[in-house]
């Protein structure tokens, strides 16, 4: 098999048979091509699933108010529930074993902000300090909102990267004054978020100050809290009920309404977000082997037609002395050189492309950083030689038995 | 050099099947030149395919320079082919992507020889038929008379004992029928064995011998006074 000679042999058929050797070679390469593309293209789709949820702790639960939908307690239903700063005490207080951050979250809608002649619409979220810790807050520059801010209703606020770029621009906002609402606020700091540019929108100020401006009101909007990470997933799920429980209880919501209050943990979200990417390669790897599939029955139908066209060709082979088993070998090393040769070519191009697309298709098509690992790859390509050489072997073998009379009365 | 007793061979076409060769017995011996006469169907071409080993006898005996040819698989058949015989057609049967000196190198390159070796031997016999100068041309580029030079080069380069010719000339003009055979008979005068199937009666008697099928059987066998190709 590793004679020289052979191979000079099957190099020369090779070169001088230009229309067939392109032939196969380009349906090998174009399959491996479109598996490894498609293949990629979804692994993308994939990545972009899985990045949103990327900047959340694993291990927080968002506690949100909703409305009643069941009477109770001698309550009417629909009544829309609030937390408040004692209900906020009271859960920091009670469940302090499992707490490793918790903060109230007050989202305004969006408002314009200004600095000098630049403004723009952003929204204003009041936080606690531990809002850091739950939503993974980098800073960047400056510090975030302390206790101490919270205590004394500081006029303060820490803005999202974007924020920034569209105020300042190059400008340094530390110690700055932007306005808002007809007051003005100090920049104590700049943050970024992996949760993408929306994240980066906002702006930061301590729960109290925003409580304060909106004539005293001691509503805390949501509730957000990071759980110790000691506790496992039983005790999270225990913790969660737990909770809920103690909330419906303290606010008199029947405990069998679904609706008084909403708790999201990213752990379920996760467990979601899994299950559907799942589906997600599932059906990207149907595709792939779809696609395979395809490629494979292309070589195959090939190499039948070569074979067909070479009977009279290995009939004086075999004429002037070739045993059938030189010109099985003959025919099956011809297709797994070329396959092997295009197979790495169209391996070659899908990576390529793949790595040219990049992030180019982030934007609109919900695609980040498509790849396919080197495994599934090679394993493609090695399937397609593999098959392409037993798509050869049965016609070549037929061929090498028929008697040589045949294959030259074959005009 | 040849012994062919009782010879039977017969084909199945569908559900019925056609007697071809209908007991030959014919012996040639070494440095004999004969043609094989007949109308079509008369089954010479199956007479020389048989002792080519191109194709398997049903009864009788065959025996190839003292070697007894039966049923054998097609890895012996192929040596045998190779080592033993070599063949020229009608239709020349050169491969077309080969140019004329890889044409003649093939047999050589089945029997395992050194790629030097071969060239140079593939390079003498293609000398001896005249073609030096056309070495490197693909076939497509050669005549018919020169295609046929080409192929009797590459029977002759394997050394055969007995060299096949199955209608040597049945597409070649009568100019280039006769420079065909006048190759012919100087390989024959340097002692090969060869056995010519023809239809034409002009060939027949460049031969010193003519055997005449009809219907299977062989209905003369007579020696002539060859006549000189050129």
């Amino acid at each position: 098999m590793f004679s020289r000679d052979r191979w000079l042999e099957i190099l020369d058929t090779i070169s001088k048979n230009k229309l067939r050797t392109i032939l196969a070679g380009s349906t090998v390469a174009l399959g491996i091509l479109i598996f490894i593309v498609l293949y990629g293209l979804g692994n993308g789709l994939e990545n972009t699933f899985k990045s949103f949820f990327k900047d959340d702790q694993l291990n927080t639960i968002w506690i949100n108010p909703g409305r009643t939908s069941k009477p109770y307690a001698g309550y009417e239903s629909n009544r829309r529930i609030e937390f408040d700063n004692d209900d906020y005490a009271d859960i920091s207080e009670k469940f302090n074993f499992f707490i490793d951050g918790i903060t109230p979250r007050i989202t305004l809608t969006a408002r314009n902000i200004s600095y000098k002649l630049k403004s723009n619409n952003f929204s204003v979220r009041g936080v606690g300090p531990d809002h850091q810790k739950n939503e993974m807050t980098i800073m960047m520059q400056g510090r975030f909102i302390n206790s101490i801010d919270i205590i004394n209703k500081e006029r303060y606020v820490v803005i999202g990267r974007l924020v920034k770029q569209d105020l300042f621009g190059e400008e340094n906002p530390i110690g700055k004054f932007i306005n808002g609402g007809g007051r003005t606020w100090k920049v104590i700091g700049v943050f970024q978020d992996d949760g993408g540019d929306n994240e980066e929108r906002y702006i930061y100020a301590p729960y109290t100050t925003i409580q304060s401006i909106q004539r005293g009101s001691d509503n805390v909007g949501q509730i957000i809290i990071t759980y110790k990470s000691e506790i496992g997933f039983d005790g999270a799920l225990e913790f969660e009920k737990k909770i809920k429980s103690y909330i419906k209880n303290r606010k008199k919501i029947d405990p069998t309404d679904p609706r008084g209050i909403f708790i999201r943990s990213a752990s379920s979200d996760l467990k979601e977000s899994e299950d559907f990417s799942n589906v997600l390669k599932m059906i990207v790897s149907f595709v792939g082997f779809g696609t395979l599939l395809a490629g494979i029955i292309g070589i195959s139908n090939i190499m039948v037609y070569v074979v067909k066209e070479r009977t009279k060709e290995l009939g004086i082979r075999k004429a002037i002395g070739a045993t059938p088993k030189s010109i099985v070998w003959m025919v099956l090393q011809e297709s797994i050189f070329i396959t092997t040769i295009s197979g790495y070519i169209g391996l070659f191009l899908g990576v390529m492309f793949l790595s040219s697309i990049g992030d180019a298709l982030q934007e609109d098509f919900y695609i980040i950083d498509p790849y396919v690992d080197l495994y599934t790859a090679l394993l493609a390509t090695l399937m397609l030689i593999v098959f392409g050489g037993i798509a050869g072997f049965v016609p070549a073998k037929k061929a090498s038995n028929i008697k040589p009379i045949e294959a030259l009365n074959d005009k | 050099m040849i012994k062919i007793k009782n010879l039977h061979k017969s084909y199945n076409i569908g559900k019925n099947s056609l007697h071809v060769l209908k007991g030959l017995d014919l012996e040639i011996k070494e440095g004999e030149l004969v043609a094989i006469m007949g109308s079509s169907g008369s089954g010479k071409s199956t007479l020389l395919n048989i002792i080519g080993m191109l194709d398997n006898h049903d009864k009788g005996s065959y025996e190839l320079d003292g070697v007894i040819i039966k049923k054998m698989n097609e890895t012996k058949a192929a040596e045998y082919r190779n080592k033993f015989l070599g063949f020229v057609f009608q239709s020349f049967n050169l491969i077309n992507y080969k140019n004329a000196l890889d044409n003649v190198i093939l047999p050589l390159y089945y029997q395992g020889i050194s790629r030097k070796v071969r060239e140079k031997k593939a390079l003498k016999y293609l000398s001896d038929v005249g073609l030096k100068n056309w070495s490197h041309h693909l076939p497509n580029e050669l005549s018919g008379g020169q295609k046929q030079r080409v192929a009797i080069a590459r029977a002759m380069v394997s050394e055969p004992k007995v060299l096949l010719a199955d209608e040597p000339t049945g597409a070649l003009d009568s100019n280039t029928s006769k420079e065909v055979m006048d190759l012919i008979q100087k390989i024959n005068k340097a002692g090969k064995t060869i056995l010519v199937v023809t239809h034409e009666h002009d060939i027949s008697q460049m031969c010193n011998r003519i055997v005449r099928l009809k219907d299977g059987v062989i209905v003369e066998d007579k020696k002539i006074k060859q006549k000189k190709a050129l």
